[in-house]
C-alpha cells in the first residue's frame, strides 16, 4: 500500500482513508530511525519504541501516543517538529511521507497489535541491580592490586598508558593529606624518603591509617553529608551543641567501625538492644537538620521540613539516590513513587526531636563516682539503723493521704508573642516554637461555682523540650519572676470584663533553690541589672528582679516540679467565673535569638478548697508509691526511690544528708546533645498533596520502595531499626556502591560515578563499573571495613602516578576521568587553614571537644549582618589552632575562611563539595590573620631550626610546606625576596616590629629584621598553589 | 637575579604555549582555559532589556497597606472582624486570624501622570511614580521570615537552592574583572532572616555566590594587608608567588595553576580599586544629598549610592537588605522611621540612574518578602502581623514600563483579586528581562534540571515596555 507518488502536502489530507498497518508500515520506520537510540540497548528517555508496553506507557514528559490524537501524542509531536522538544530522530528527520504515516496511525486508534514488537519492560538500570564482583582483569598479567587491572585495563582500551610513579616526597604528602588531612613533618618526609626496608610505602599507609587524625579527616567529610553545624539555622540560628555527635563520627573513623554498624547506629542506635550514650548520640545524624523558632512558627510545619531534610540526607549520605523528588509527586526519572517515599519516610516518623544530656568519659567517671557514693552512705544508713523499714512504713503511713484533691483546669493561652501553645490531653499547656526572653502568658479556665483556697503550678517534663524540660532554657530549667491570678465573671462581654485579683498569702514549692544571683553572662540584662534567683516566695513577693527558680542542679534539673499558691482568702466563685493567671518570666536575657529564654516549657493549673495546701515535696513517682503502701509487690529500685525521700525527713541524719547534697554539687554540668528519642504512640504518617504537610491525603504503613531490596520485617524490631538494617543489607544495591564511590572521589578527586550524590537513571554513567562493584563488593566482604579500602586504593599503582599532566594527557583526557595520571586538585577549605596551621608548627592536635572560635570579623556577627547578634568568644592561645573541623558553625554566618574555599553551610546534606578558585581565597590566604599568625610562626621555626645558612633556612621553610626541596629557580627566587625585603627593612621602609609581631613593641629584638624578613618568605611560601594543592 | 626570575617567566610562557599549545591547538588551549573561567560573559537566550539588577530587599515585609495600597473600605470597618470567609484555611503567625481590622494609618494621595495613589510616607518615591510600574498584587507561599525570604530570593521555601544573583550570573557572566559580580549590602537594624541563604549559590559553583560589602572598615573580608606589609610588599610578594607558581606550571603543566595566578592578580586589582569604589567622599555634594548619604556614617542610602557605583563598574547584580520592616507593633513609629531611612534614597537612586543613562539596562526592584495583615496586632491598634496572600512591590528601568500599575487587591486588602503575580512570575519576569527564557535556564543538579522558577512562572507581559 505504499503512496509514495502523493507529493508531501496532500499526504497529510489524503491518507486517513486508508488503513495503515502498523507491522508493515509503521514499525519499518521505527527499526529504521528510532531503534538505535530507543531500543533493546539503550533506551534513552527511558523509551523502547521495540517494546508495546513501554512505547504505550506514559513516559517522563506525558503519554507517547494517545489513540487517535496525534497532536497530543509526544512521539508524533517530536517527530513532527511540533512544540518546543527537539526534534526526532537527532540529527535527521523522517521523510514527510513518515510522518504522515505515523499521523494516520495514530489517528486511526495506535493499534499496535500484541504480536508485534516485545513486551519486555524497560532495562533494569545498573545501579539497582545488587553489584557483583567481576573478575579483574591483568594486563600484562601481573598488576598486584585489583585496583590496577581495571584501571589499566580501560586505559589500554582507550590507548593510553600509565604515567609513571610519583616522587617519594609527593607521595608523603599526598598519602597524609589524603588520609590524615595534614601534611607531613619535614622528619616524617625525610624517614619515608630514607627507608630503604621492604615495603616502606605499606607502613607509611599503615601509619597514617591509625593516626588518630584519620577519623577527623573522613569524618569531617562524613560531616558534610550529615549537613552538621553548630546552630540552628533559619532566622535566630541559636546555637546548640551537637559536638559529642562530631566526637562519635571522628571516633567511628578511628575505629573502623563497619560501615553497617555505623549506618544503623546513626538512624536507630537509640533503639539498639542495650543502647547507651553512645548509641544515643550516633541519632544525631537524623537530628542535624535546621530548626525554626522564629516568632509565629508552627512547630509542626518545621518539624515536617526536618523529616524532608532528613529523608534528603539517607538519599544522598547512604542510598545515593536522589529521592527529595518524591516528597511532592512520582520521581520523574527513577521508579521511585510519592507513595514509596512517604512509606519510607514512615519508619523515622515515630520519634521524637528530643534533646539529652551527655557526658564526657571524665564526666561519666565522676558521675557514676558520685552515684555511687551516694549509694554507699544510703547503704551505711540502713546498716546502722536495723529498723529502718518499720520507721519508713511508719512516715509512710502518715505522709499518705495528706495530699488534697486537686482539680485540673481546663487551661488555654491566647496567641500573641510568636510562642506556640498547644494543650495536651492531660490538660497541660506544653510551650513551643519561638521562645521569647521576657514575656508575660495568661493561661485563661473557666472556674465552676464553688470555693477555691489555692492554685497549683505543676511544671512537667516533655521529649520536645530541651533535655526534657519542665523549661525551656537550654539546660531545661526555667524562673517563674511572678505569680498572680484574676477572676471575673465568664458571663460578662470581653470588653466590659472586670477583673479581680486574688491576693496570694503563702507560695510553697518542691524546690527551693538557695539564693543565687542570675548569671549575667548566661542572661544579660541590657541595663546590665543584676537580678537574684531563689524559693518559690520570690515568685509572689511582687518584685520583678527576683524569680523562683525551678532549677534543682546538676544532675537533677531535669525533673517535674510544682508549686502551690495560698490565697490570702478563699474565694467561692457564685457564678461560673474566669481565671486568668500572669505567669511572669522575665528573668531571661535581653537576646531572644540566642539561648537566652527561663521561660516555662509545660504547665498544668489546678485548684484546691482544701485547707492549708503546699507542694507536695515528694516527687510524682514517690508520691504514687507512698499513696499505694508498701507491698511485696515493691522492686528495690522503688524502695530506693521511697528510701531517698525519707531519711531527708530523718532528723538524726542530718550529717548524711548533708554530706549526700554535697555529693550532688559536685555533679558535672556535662553538655547536651540533639537525639531521636522514639514516641511511646507511632505517628500516622500519609502522603502529602504536594509535600504540603497541610495536605494529607491517604495514609501510609512503613515499607520500603519495590524497585530495591526487599525488607526482613520481625515482629519484634522497630520500624526504625529495621529501616536502618535494610539500607544496609547486603543486597542494598547502592549503598556500599555509594560509599567507595566517595572514597574514591576523596583520593582521585573524582568518583567512578561523578554524580556521587545520585546513583539513578540520571546518573552519570560509571567510569569503571566493573571497579565500582569489585570495591563495593570488596568492602561487604570485608566487614564493611572502610580502612580497607582506603588501603586497597593508596596502595594501588594508580594511586601512586604522578599528577604531572602531559600535554597528551591533557588533550586525551581532560578532566583525567581514565586516570592515567594521579589528579592534582586544591584540598579542602578546613586542610587550607590545617596546612598553613601544620607547616608552621602553630597547630594544636587535640581531638574532639567543645567547638572553638576561631579569630573572625565581629561584625559577622552582630547586625545588620547577622540578624541577631551571635556569640563569637574568639580563641586564644592554644585553642586558637585547632583544627578547622573544630571551628564553630553558624549556617546562617559561617566562619568566611571556610566557606571561601567551598566549605558546606550545612544547610543540607552535601556529597560532593565544589572546587573553586577566586580572588576572595587569595585574600584570606594573604591577610587573614592566622595565615598571618602562621606566616610569622613559620619564619620564628625557620629561624630556630632551619640551620645557619639562608640557603638551609629556604629549603627548611620550603620543605615544611610543601614536603619537596625547592629547585634552583624557586631557591633564587625566595633568596631574591629575601634580600630584598631585608633592603627595605634596613632603610626602615618596612616596619619590621609590624611585619614580625603583628604590633610595634616597646623594646625592638634584636632579630625582628629578620623575622620580619622571613615572615614575609614564608608567607609567599604558605600562599602558593602547590601549598593548597594535593599533588 | 631580575634575569633569573624573567627565565623562568618566560619558560613558562614558552613552555605553555609551545608544548600545550602544540599538543592542543591554540584555540582548543583558549577554550580550556575559557571553560575554566566561568564568569566569562555569555549570551543570554534573546535580547536582553536588562544587564544589571539592584534589588532593594526590603527584610521583614513592609506594610503594603501603609504605603501603596489604599484602602478606604478597611478604615470604614476598622473594629470589626474580617468576614469568616475570608479567613477559612488562613493561618497567621502570631494572631488570632480572628482579629479585628485595622484601618490604614497614612494618608494617600494621587501622583504623577500616572496618578498612583501613594501613602505620604513616601513622598520621594512619589516623584518617580511616572518612572517606576507599582505591582499590588504580590502573592508569596511562606509566612515566616526565613523560609519568605529564601522563597524570594530563591524561589522556594528550602534553603540549599541558587539564589536570583546567583542564577544571574551563571547566565550571564560577569562584566567586572576587578570585582564580584554579585555584590550584597546590609543595613536596618537586623540583619536578613534567611541569612547567607538568601544569596548562596547553592547547587551551582560556589563562585556565583554574593559577596557582602560593608561600608565601614574592610569593604570585603580580608581586603587589608596585614599590618607592616605595605603595597610594595604585597606587590613583591604577588610577583614572587606567580613567578614560583609559573614554574610549577612548568613542572607539572595543570592549567588550574594559571587560574590560581589569575585570582592573585585580581584580588590584588580589588585591593587597588575597591578602597576607591567605596569611597563617597568622592561623589559631589548634591549628590549626596540627593540620597541623603553622609560619607562614612552606613546607611542605607550610603549602599544605594554604592550600588550605583558598582553597576557603574560592571557589577551584574547588587542586593541591598533592609532588615526592618517587621511591625508587629510600633506601625507608625516604626513605618515612619524606616521610610525616612529609605524613601528618599530609593528614588534618588532611580533618579541618579536615570540621568546617568544607566536606568536603561538596569532593573531596580524594591520590595520585602510579604505583606501585612489588614487584621491588628496587639492590644494598641499599632502592629500588623505577616501576611503573604497580598503585598506590593515596586520596579524601574531595565525595560519595565514605567507608570504602570499592575494588579489588584480586595476592599481590605486581604486578597488579590487582579492581576496575580506569585513571586515565581516576578521571577520570571526578572529573568525575561535579562534575556532568559526561564523554563531554560536550568542546571542540572541531582539528575534534575534546576530553575529559579522551579516548575512554575509566567513572564508579566503587562509589566514590559
Amino acid at each position: 500500500m505504499r503512496r509514495a507518488f502523493l507529493p508531501a502536502g496532500l499526504a497529510i489530507l489524503a491518507l486517513p482513508s486508508f488503513a495503515v498497518d502498523f507491522k508493515t508500515e509503521v514499525e519499518p520506520i521505527f527499526r529504521e530511525n528510532c531503534y538505535a537510540c530507543h531500543g533493546e540497548h539503550v533506551q534513552q528517555g527511558q523509551l523502547r519504541l521495540d517494546s508495546r508496553s513501554v512505547a504505550l506507557a506514559a513516559g517522563p514528559s506525558g503519554q507517547r501516543l494517545v489513540a487517535h490524537r496525534p497532536e497530543e501524542s509526544s512521539l508524533y509531536r517530536r517527530v513532527a517538529g511540533l512544540g518546543d522538544a527537539p526534534r526526532m530522530p537527532m540529527g535527521g528527520e523522517l521523510s514527510p511521507e513518515e510522518i504522515a504515516k505515523i499521523r494516520a496511525w495514530i489517528e486511526q486508534g495506535a493499534n499496535w497489535p500484541t504480536s508485534s514488537g516485545t513486551e519486555d519492560g524497560l532495562n533494569q538500570h545498573w545501579a539497582f541491580l545488587a553489584p557483583r564482583r567481576a573478575k579483574p582483569p591483568a594486563p600484562g598479567g601481573n598488576a598486584a592490586n585489583p585496583i590496577d587491572g581495571f584501571v589499566r585495563a580501560r586505559l589500554a582500551a582507550e590507548g593510553l598508558e600509565p604515567s609513571p610513579r610519583a616522587s617519594r616526597e609527593t607521595l608523603a604528602r599526598r598519602l597524609s593529606l589524603d588520609l590524615t588531612g595534614l601534611p607531613p613533618t619535614v622528619q616524617e618526609v625525610e624517614a619515608f624518603v630514607d627507608d630503604d626496608g621492604p615495603d616502606a610505602y605499606g607502613r607509611l599507609v599503615d601509619r597514617l591509617l591509625a593516626s588518630p587524625h584519620f577519623g577527623e579527616r573522613w569524618g569531617r567529610i562524613w560531616l558534610d553529608a550529615a549537613r552538621y553545624a553548630d546552630s540552628d539555622g533559619f532566622e535566630k540560628d541559636k546555637p546548640r551543641q551537637v559536638w559529642f555527635y562530631r566526637d562519635w563520627v571522628v571516633n567511628a573513623f578511628n575505629a573502623d567501625m563497619p560501615y553497617d554498624h555505623f549506618v544503623v547506629e546513626q538512624i536507630a542506635g537509640d533503639l539498639l538492644p542495650g543502647a547507651g550514650q553512645d548509641e544515643r548520640v550516633a541519632t544525631g545524624f537524623l537530628r542535624n537538620s535546621m530548626i525554626n523558632e522564629e516568632g509565629g512558627t508552627d512547630p509542626e510545619q518545621f518539624r515536617m521540613e526536618a523529616m524532608f531534610d532528613r529523608m534528603d540526607a539517607i538519599g544522598k549520605a547512604v542510598l545515593g539516590l536522589t529521592v527529595q523528588c518524591a516528597q511532592c509527586h512520582d520521581h520523574k526519572y527513577d521508579p521511585l513513587t510519592q507513595r514509596d517515599y512517604y512509606r519510607m519516610f514512615a519508619f523515622i516518623n515515630g520519634a521524637h526531636e528530643s534533646m539529652q544530656a551527655v557526658y564526657t568519659r571524665e564526666e561519666q567517671r565522676l558521675r557514676h563516682e558520685i552515684l555511687s557514693q551516694i549509694r554507699e552512705i544510703e547503704q551505711g544508713l540502713r546498716e546502722r539503723m536495723p529498723d529502718w523499714r518499720e520507721r519508713m512504713a511508719a512516715w509512710e503511713a502518715r505522709e499518705a493521704g495528706r495530699q488534697p484533691e486537686w482539680q485540673v483546669l481546663d487551661a488555654s493561652i491566647k496567641l500573641g508573642s510568636g510562642e506556640k501553645y498547644e494543650v495536651l490531653p492531660d490538660k497541660s499547656i506544653l510551650a513551643q516554637g519561638y521562645a521569647p526572653t521576657r514575656s508575660v502568658v495568661n493561661p485563661e479556665a473557666l472556674l465552676q461555682p464553688g470555693m477555691v483556697r489555692a492554685f497549683r503550678l505543676e511544671l512537667l517534663m516533655d521529649p520536645r523540650l530541651r533535655l526534657g524540660g519542665p523549661g525551656r532554657s537550654f539546660r531545661g530549667t526555667a524562673a517563674l519572676t511572678e505569680f498572680s491570678v484574676e477572676v471575673a465573671p465568664a458571663s460578662s462581654p470581653e470588653k466590659e470584663r472586670k477583673w479581680r485579683k486574688l491576693a496570694v498569702s503563702r507560695a510553697t514549692a518542691d524546690v527551693n533553690p538557695e539564693f543565687s544571683w542570675l548569671d549575667p553572662f548566661l542572661f544579660p540584662d541590657k541595663e546590665g541589672k543584676r537580678r537574684i534567683l531563689g524559693d518559690v516566695g520570690f515568685a509572689i513577693d511582687g518584685f520583678d528582679m527576683s524569680a523562683w527558680s525551678i532549677d534543682g542542679g546538676p544532675g537533677r534539673r531535669n525533673q517535674p516540679s510544682k508549686a502551690v499558691f495560698e490565697l490570702a482568702k478563699p474565694f467561692t466563685a457564685e457564678e461560673p467565673m474566669l481565671v486568668k493567671f500572669h505567669l511572669s518570666m522575665k528573668h531571661g536575657g535581653y537576646n531572644s535569638d540566642d539561648n537566652q529564654s527561663l521561660n516555662l516549657g509545660r504547665f498544668r493549673l489546678s485548684v484546691t478548697d482544701a485547707k492549708g495546701a503546699e507542694a507536695d515535696p515528694l516527687p510524682t513517682q514517690v508520691r504514687a508509691l507512698v499513696e499505694q503502701g508498701e507491698g511485696p509487690s515493691r522492686t528495690r529500685e522503688e524502695v530506693a526511690a521511697v528510701f531517698s525521700e525519707w531519711r531527708k525527713t530523718v532528723g538524726e541524719w542530718a550529717e548524711a544528708n548533708r554530706r549526700i547534697e554535697e555529693l550532688w554539687a559536685r555533679h558535672p554540668e556535662g553538655a547536651s546533645q540533639l537525639t531521636l528519642k522514639e514516641r511511646d504512640e507511632p505517628r500516622m504518617t500519609s502522603i502529602l498533596q504536594r509535600g504540603d504537610f497541610l495536605r494529607p491525603t491517604e495514609a501510609v504503613q512503613a515499607g520500603v520502595p519495590g524497585f530495591l531490596h526487599g525488607l526482613d520485617a520481625h515482629a519484634d524490631v522497630p520500624p526504625r531499626l529495621a529501616f536502618a538494617r535494610w539500607l544496609v543489607d547486603r543486597r542494598a544495591p547502592t549503598t556500599a556502591r555509594a560509599i567507595v564511590n566517595r572514597i574514591w572521589q576523596g583520593h582521585f578527586g573524582t568518583g567512578i560515578v561523578e554524580t556521587s550524590e545520585d546513583f539513578g537513571r540520571q546518573a552519570a554513567d560509571p567510569t569503571h563499573p566493573d571497579l565500582l562493584d569489585w570495591l563495593a563488593v570488596e568492602l561487604m566482604e570485608n566487614g564493611w571495613s572502610l580502612k580497607h579500602i582506603h588501603r586497597l586504593v593508596v596502595t594501588s599503582d594508580t594511586y601512586r602516578q604522578t599528577s604531572r599532566v602531559t600535554p597528551t594527557l591533557l588533550t586525551a583526557d581532560p578532566r583525567n576521568r581514565l586516570l592515567a595520571r594521579a589528579s592534582r586538585f586544591r584540598v579542602e577549605g578546613e586542610l587550607v587553614r590545617d596546612i598553613a596551621l601544620a607547616s608552621s608548627g602553630l597547630l594544636t592536635r587535640a581531638i574532639g571537644g567543645p567547638p572553638m572560635y576561631p579569630p573572625a570579623p565581629e561584625f559577622l556577627f552582630l547586625p545588620p549582618i547577622s540578624y541577631g547578634p551571635k556569640r563569637w568568644y574568639t580563641a586564644t592561645g592554644t585553642e586558637r589552632y585547632r583544627r578547622s573541623l573544630y571551628a564553630f558553625r553558624y549556617r546562617s554566618v559561617p566562619f568566611p575562611v571556610l566557606t571561601t574555599f567551598d566549605t558546606p553551610t550545612g544547610n543540607f546534606s552535601c556529597v560532593k563539595r565544589d572546587r573553586s578558585n577566586t580572588p576572595l581565597q587569595a585574600l584570606v590566604t594573604l591577610n587573614e590573620t592566622v595565615f598571618v599568625e602562621a606566616a610569622r610562626a613559620l619564619a620564628r621555626r625557620t629561624l630556630d631550626q632551619g640551620g645557619a645558612s639562608d640557603a638551609a633556612r629556604i629549603d627548611f621553610a620550603f620543605r615544611s610546606v610543601l614536603a619537596r626541596r625547592p629547585g634552583d629557580g624557586e631557591r633564587s627566587e625566595l633568596r631574591a625576596l629575601l634580600d630584598d625585603q631585608r633592603g627595605r627593612l634596613n632603610t626602615g621602609e618596612l616596619e619590621a616590629d609590624l611585619l614580625a609581631y603583628g604590633e610595634p613593641r616597646d623594646q625592638a629584638s634584636a632579630d625582628a629584621s629578620e623575622l620580619a624578613a622571613w615572615t614575609a618568605l614564608s608567607r609567599v611560601v604558605l600562599n602558593l598553589d602547590e601549598s593548597i594543592t594535593r599533588e | 637575579m631580575y634575569e633569573v626570575r624573567e627565565r623562568a617567566n618566560g619558560f613558562a610562557r614558552r613552555w605553555f604555549l609551545q608544548q600545550c599549545g602544540v599538543g592542543l591547538g591554540a584555540v582548543a588551549l583558549r577554550q580550556l582555559l575559557q571553560a575554566s573561567d566561568p564568569m566569562a560573559p555569555k549570551q543570554p537566550h534573546h535580547e536582553p532589556t536588562a544587564k544589571n539588577v539592584i534589588f532593594l530587599f526590603m527584610g521583614g515585609g513592609p506594610s503594603h497597606l501603609e504605603l501603596f495600597d489604599h484602602k478606604p473600605a478597611l478604615a470604614k470597618h476598622e473594629g470589626t472582624l474580617p468576614p469568616a470567609d475570608l479567613l477559612e484555611g488562613y493561618r497567621a503567625a502570631f494572631i488570632d486570624p480572628n482579629s479585628t481590622l485595622l484601618g490604614p494609618k497614612f494618608k494617600f494621595s494621587r501622583h504623577g501622570e500616572s496618578g498612583a495613589d501613594l501613602s505620604e510616607l513616601v513622598p520621594h518615591t512619589a516623584s518617580i511614580v511616572d518612572e517606576i510600574a507599582i505591582v499590588k498584587s504580590l502573592v508569596t507561599d511562606a509566612f515566616n521570615h526565613a523560609p519568605a525570604q529564601v522563597m524570594m530570593s530563591t524561589g522556594t521555601q528550602q534553603f540549599g537552592r541558587p539564589s536570583m544573583g546567583s542564577w544571574t550570573l551563571y547566565g550571564l557572566g560577569s562584566e567586572s574583572r576587578d570585582l564580584p559580580g554579585f555584590v550584597v549590602f546590609s543595613s536596618g537594624q537586623k540583619g536578613p532572616s534567611g541569612g547567607n541563604a538568601n544569596w548562596g549559590s547553592g547547587f551551582l559553583p560556589s563562585m556565583y555566590q554574593g559577596v557582602q560589602f560593608r561600608t565601614s572598615g574592610d569593604p570585603v573580608l580580608y581586603l587589608s594587608n596585614p599590618p607592616g606589609v605595605d603595597r610594595e610588599l604585597q606587590r613583591a610578594s604577588l610577583d614572587s608567588i606567580g613567578r614560583l607558581n609559573r614554574m610549577r606550571l612548568l613542572d607539572v603543566g595543570d592549567p588550574e595553576i594559571e587560574t590560581r595566578i589569575n585570582s592573585f592578580e585580581m584580588a590584588y586589582r580589588m585591593q587597588a580599586s575597591t578602597p576607591e569604589l567605596m569611597d563617597l567622599s568622592q561623589e559631589p555634594a548634591h549628590v549626596l544629598e540627593m540620597y541623603g548619604a553622609k560619607p562614612g556614617k552606613p546607611s542605607f542610602a550610603n549602599n544605594c549610592i554604592l550600588a550605583r557605583r558598582l553597576v557603574e563598574r560592571g557589577v551584574r547584580f547588587v542586593e541591598l537588605f533592609h532588615e526592618s520592616w517587621d511591625q508587629h507593633g510600633d506601625l507608625i513609629g516604626g513605618l515612619t522611621q524606616n521610610c525616612k531611612d529609605t524613601d528618599q534614597p530609593s528614588a534618588a537612586l532611580v533618579k541618579d540612574l536615570k540621568q546617568r543613562g544607566l536606568l536603561e539596562d538596569t532593573l531596580v526592584l524594591w520590595g520585602g518578602e510579604f505583606g501585612r495583615t489588614p487584621m491588628v496586632q496587639g492590644g494598641t491598634d499599632d502592629g500588623r502581623d505577616h501576611h503573604p496572600n497580598a503585598f506590593t512591590m515596586w520596579m524601574a528601568g531595565g525595560g519595565i514600563k514605567p507608570g504602570a500599575t499592575l494588579g489588584r487587591t480586595d476592599e481590605l486588602g486581604f486578597n488579590v483579586v487582579e492581576d496575580p503575580v506569585h513571586v515565581h512570575d516576578l521571577h520570571a519576569t526578572l529573568l525575561h528581562a535579562l534575556g532568559f527564557d526561564h523554563t531554560k535556564l536550568t542546571y542540572r543538579f541531582q539528575g534534575r534540571d534546576f530553575r529559579l522558577t522551579d516548575v512554575a512562572g509566567w513572564v508579566v507581559q503587562e509589566l514590559l515596555a
